[in-house]
């Protein structure tokens, strides 16, 4: 009996932490663009969702293998990261942050329609190379898909750690995030950094996108797990890249656990809204997240 | 060498700040910019390093040449890579990068293979940056931030260096070993100077030449020797009276006294 809880509460710890590090790589997506120009981009669960219906489309209409339909989701994104930041959001620049943002908003709606007008509002099941059977640790069991969304977003976020820390470009994006007048004098290119922090979030967050669709199903619902990261990198701080990954696997793992200890207390849907009100109780307790840096002061 | 012909800058379309300034910088030189609080200064090295724009002012009239290069309408980026660079007031280094880091961005325009040499060359200039390579700036010192800032405008190969008053609010000890560094710089790598300082007396001893800026015009300018000893200079900038004995505050009459240059 006891060994039976136990093994139950690992279960859904470990579903949970390859679930979270799929909501880490959408917080990354949301933490760059955050912290390079100080916009809330609330358009990436659309953009998490359009990479995942293109990749479809590629597998099932065009017949290309998974991996190749893969890498040409990446350049897609990767080219309308660029667009989107040239056609829409250069022009703002020097515009009040909340107008971006709504952009932003307008965007996702807009993104949304577009989806539902091609694909219609059915299910679809995502076909992956990824095996049935699932793997065992030990007497838990890890679904291929769970595993390799795990190893996918671990990858994802080693590369932009390392490419923050090392490369000139990361640097200067860190800088511009930091003092972006500063930024200037030291000749960075502000408008390449931009470019670039959305390039890179489109491109993460398609990936995600394609990993939740593996998990759960294709449908228009899709975006909504993207709403979880948002809880995910407030909770982590939303300047903080390391936060933004803990506080995605947080996330995971206890809506997880409270979707399997609680739902059957109040009928279902505990799962769902887990994320929200853990963010709630941590914005009570840390207002600036757990990681998050209001500013450095000097004793 | 940098030349100011006749520049005029306006914030927001109506708000004069620089109103016809014509200066130069010749290479190698330093020169000091001086004037006390809203006299124009920071202004005017805004206008040059172009970052005007993003705070909404605007080079009205007039021309900023390096080189015999048009400099009014470059963006920062073109005039850090023409070789001019800023260091900003107030010590504002990127508190969240490491020491290390807020260096290395320096040269985020260069391509080339000297970076390293130049890396060594500004951590020897400040051994007190190499101790403290891996911590946040933020934790710096205010004296270690100003060292921090220049050694991070040198990355960038400046052949003009241009200093918003790098004095501020630092021991008098610190400003001298500042100071010496700033005319290593000068003598080792040939780099001109532009002082931009209300501290007068510090400015005019390492300068060669001086400007002195009020309400954004240039009210006189000469050799540094020669405006230590103006009496004008004195009275205002430097906080003499000319007189060996002190005054009590009954015979001054302050007010009564007007600078010469306001006819």
């Amino acid at each position: 009996m006891f060994s039976d809880q136990l093994h139950f509460l690992a279960q859904l710890v470990v579903s949970g932490i390859t679930v979270g590090s799929v909501y880490s790589l959408i917080a990354l997506g949301f933490v760059l663009i955050y912290k390079a120009t100080d916009v809330l981009n609330l358009a990436i669960g659309e953009l998490m969702m359009l990479g995942a219906y293109f990749c479809f489309n590629l597998i099932t209409t065009y017949k290309i293998p998974y991996i190749p339909a893969f890498l040409i989701t990446l350049v897609f994104s990767a080219i309308l990261g660029i667009l989107l930041e040239r056609v829409i959001l250069r022009p703002m620049i020097g515009e009040p942050i909340l107008a971006i943002v709504m952009i932003t908003i307008g965007l996702g709606t807009v993104f949304r329609s577009i989806i539902g007008m091609i694909w219609g509002p059915l299910n679809y099941v995502f076909p992956g190379p990824f095996s049935e059977e699932p793997l065992m640790l030990g007497t838990i069991a890890v679904s291929h898909v769970h595993l390799w969304a795990m190893i996918m977003a671990i990858t994802v976020m080693i590369v932009f750690l390392a490419f923050f820390k090392f490369t000139t470009m990361g640097i200067g994006m860190r800088a511009t995030a930091d003092d972006q007048d500063i930024a200037f004098l030291m000749g960075i290119s502000v408008k390449k950094v931009v470019a670039v922090s959305w390039l890179i979030a489109t491109v993460v967050s398609s990936i995600a996108g394609i990993f939740l669709a593996n998990i759960n199903l294709l449908n228009l619902n899709l975006y909504f797990i993207g709403l979880k990261a948002l809880p995910a990198a407030v909770m982590g701080g939303l300047d903080s890249i390391a936060g933004a990954m803990i506080g995605g696997v947080l996330i995971g793992v206890l809506e997880n656990l409270a979707g399997g200890y609680l739902d059957h207390l109040f009928g279902g849907g505990v799962k769902e809204v887990a994320a929200f009100i853990i963010l709630l109780l941590i914005m009570m307790i840390r207002p600036y997240g757990l990681f998050g840096t209001k500013e450095i002061e000097r004793v | 060498m940098l030349t100011l012909n006749n520049v005029e800058v306006v914030y927001n379309d109506v708000i004069a700040a620089v109103r016809g300034i014509s200066f130069e910088v010749p290479d190698t030189a330093i020169v000091a910019l001086l004037g006390s609080n809203g006299a124009g200064k920071s202004t005017t090295l805004k206008a040059i390093s172009g970052i005007l724009k993003s705070q909404d002012g605007e080079i009205e009239d007039g021309s900023i040449e390096f080189n015999g290069v048009r400099l009014n309408e470059k963006s920062p980026e073109q005039v850090v890579k023409m070789g001019i660079c800023q260091v900003p007031e107030g010590r504002r280094v990127f508190d969240d990068l490491t020491v290390d880091e807020n260096i290395r961005v320096g040269a985020f325009t260069r391509k080339d293979k000297n970076i390293n040499r130049d890396y060594d060359f500004v951590m020897d200039l400040f051994p007190l940056l190499k101790e403290r390579k891996n911590q946040l700036a933020g934790y710096l010192s205010g004296g270690e931030q100003q060292m921090l800032a220049i050694g991070r405008g040198m990355m960038s190969k400046p052949k003009l260096m241009m200093l918003d008053e790098p004095s501020l609010g630092l021991a008098p000890l610190v400003v001298k070993e500042i100071f010496n560094v700033i005319m290593r710089i000068n003598q080792e790598e040939g780099t001109g100077i532009l002082l931009v300082e209300q501290n007068a007396n510090v400015a005019l001893l390492h300068a060669t030449y001086g400007y002195i800026m009020e309400n954004g015009k240039i009210v006189m300018d000469d050799k540094s020797e020669k405006l230590i000893e103006n009496e004008d200079v004195k009275t205002f900038y430097l906080g003499l009276t000319g007189d060996a004995q002190k005054k009590s505050y009954k015979d001054v009459k302050h007010y009564k006294r007007r600078k010469r240059w306001l006819s």
